[in-house]
């Protein structure tokens, strides 16, 4: 069983995730951010899902291994439709919704067949490494993925309020998990997973909840102060 | 050799991420108009200056936090502390990196006064509304 300060970060992050559920509810933006709200809401029943398997195999059991990496490579995959979901919001007024759905289901393969590849290489080919490729693999894509979103939020002087806060927590929280998943590759230190993951889990519906509780759909800010250095 | 550049991009993407998300904290109070108590209370009087910042930081402590403003104002502190270092560290060589972190810890300086008006406009229509009762 996970130890007392493991817990309370797991359930901190289930509570966030259903305050953002709720606030989405009660701020009437449900529909608006369908996948949004899908993903938190799938999330809070792979951590039930989660709970139960560990309650009944420990934590260094094969199936809690199994419940766990495949139950994340599910809900990455759910994140990655969040993000195309934000994409085709900013390139709505474009009318290019179809390609950009064409491109993520081709990279999305990509990814996959990347990730066979990888483990096909391995001496072990455990199932469990195929989704734990295929998640840290995922959210380099998504990282790369929210990178260009932001650049096109600058190109094409985005002003939405919400939607721009909205992608840039999307781009720290890729960044801090692709970042975390990279660090246990190379250390394998599990503090990393137990600790460190489930803390940047916990800031994406802190932020987003924030975001949605502050400004309402028709707040604008000026896309000049978003960029760095002035051009 | 993978995780290792993985982890490399992925901690200059989260520098890049956390200084845009707190351009954005800040763009997003940019419109609001300072009143006069909160210019009497900080004795700003045009544009508050990077030098302001502590002061009304110190200001903030002593009135109640509005719970929608704290994470705001973490997530500001945060990047005020690396703008901070990064001036008396490498902007000591680079004069066009100075005037730049200059100008974006004014920037934290403006939102933290912003948040400090907010907090004082906050508790007093509380004060009112208790008064009601």
């Amino acid at each position: 069983m996970p130890g007392p300060l493991a817990a309370t970060i797991w359930y901190l992050g289930a509570a966030f995730e259903l305050g953002f559920v709720v606030c989405s509810v009660y701020r009437k933006s449900f529909l608006r951010y369908l996948f949004l709200n899908l993903y938190f809401l799938l999330t809070l029943a792979s951590s039930v899902f989660r709970h139960f398997v560990l309650q009944h195999s420990g934590v260094g059991s094969a199936e809690y291994r199994y419940a766990y990496f495949y139950s994340d490579a599910l809900l990455t995959l759910v994140l990655y439709g969040a993000l195309i979901g934000l994409y085709s919001r900013v390139f709505e007024e474009l009318r290019v919704s179809k390609y950009v759905r064409i491109c993520a289901v081709l990279l999305l393969l990509g990814t996959a067949g990347f990730s066979y590849a990888v483990v096909a290489q391995s001496q072990s080919r455990l199932s469990t490494d195929f989704a734990y490729e295929l998640s840290q693999n995922l959210y380099f894509v998504g990282l790369v993925l929210t990178y260009v979103l932001w650049g096109a939020i600058l190109k094409l002087g985005e002003t939405r309020t919400r939607l721009v806060q909205i992608v840039l927590s999307l781009g720290l929280y890729f960044s801090a998990y692709a970042a975390s998943y990279a660090l246990f590759n190379f250390t394998e230190n599990n503090s990393v997973m137990v600790y460190l993951v489930p803390i940047v889990g916990c800031l994406l519906p802190l932020a987003w909840t924030i975001t949605l509780w502050r400004h309402s759909e028709e707040a604008r800010l000026v896309p000049a102060r978003l960029v760095a250095v002035p051009r | 050799m993978m995780a290792a550049l993985i982890f490399a991009v992925s901690l200059v993407t989260l520098l890049m991420f956390f200084v845009s998300y707190c351009r954005s904290l800040m763009a997003a109070y940019s419109h609001h108009m300072l009143s006069t108590e909160v210019r009497d209370v900080t004795g700003i009087k045009e544009l508050p200056t990077a030098r302001d910042y502590a002061k009304v930081m110190q200001l903030l402590q002593l009135c109640p936090e509005r719970p929608e403003d704290r994470t705001g104002l973490r997530a500001v502190g945060i990047y005020y502390d690396i703008l901070d270092v990064t001036q008396k560290s490498i902007a000591r060589l680079m004069p066009q990196l100075r005037s730049w972190t200059e100008h974006e810890r004014a920037g934290c300086a403006t939102f933290a006064v912003v948040a400090l008006d907010r907090c004082i406009a906050f508790n007093r229509e509380t004060l009112a509304r208790e008064g009601e009762f």
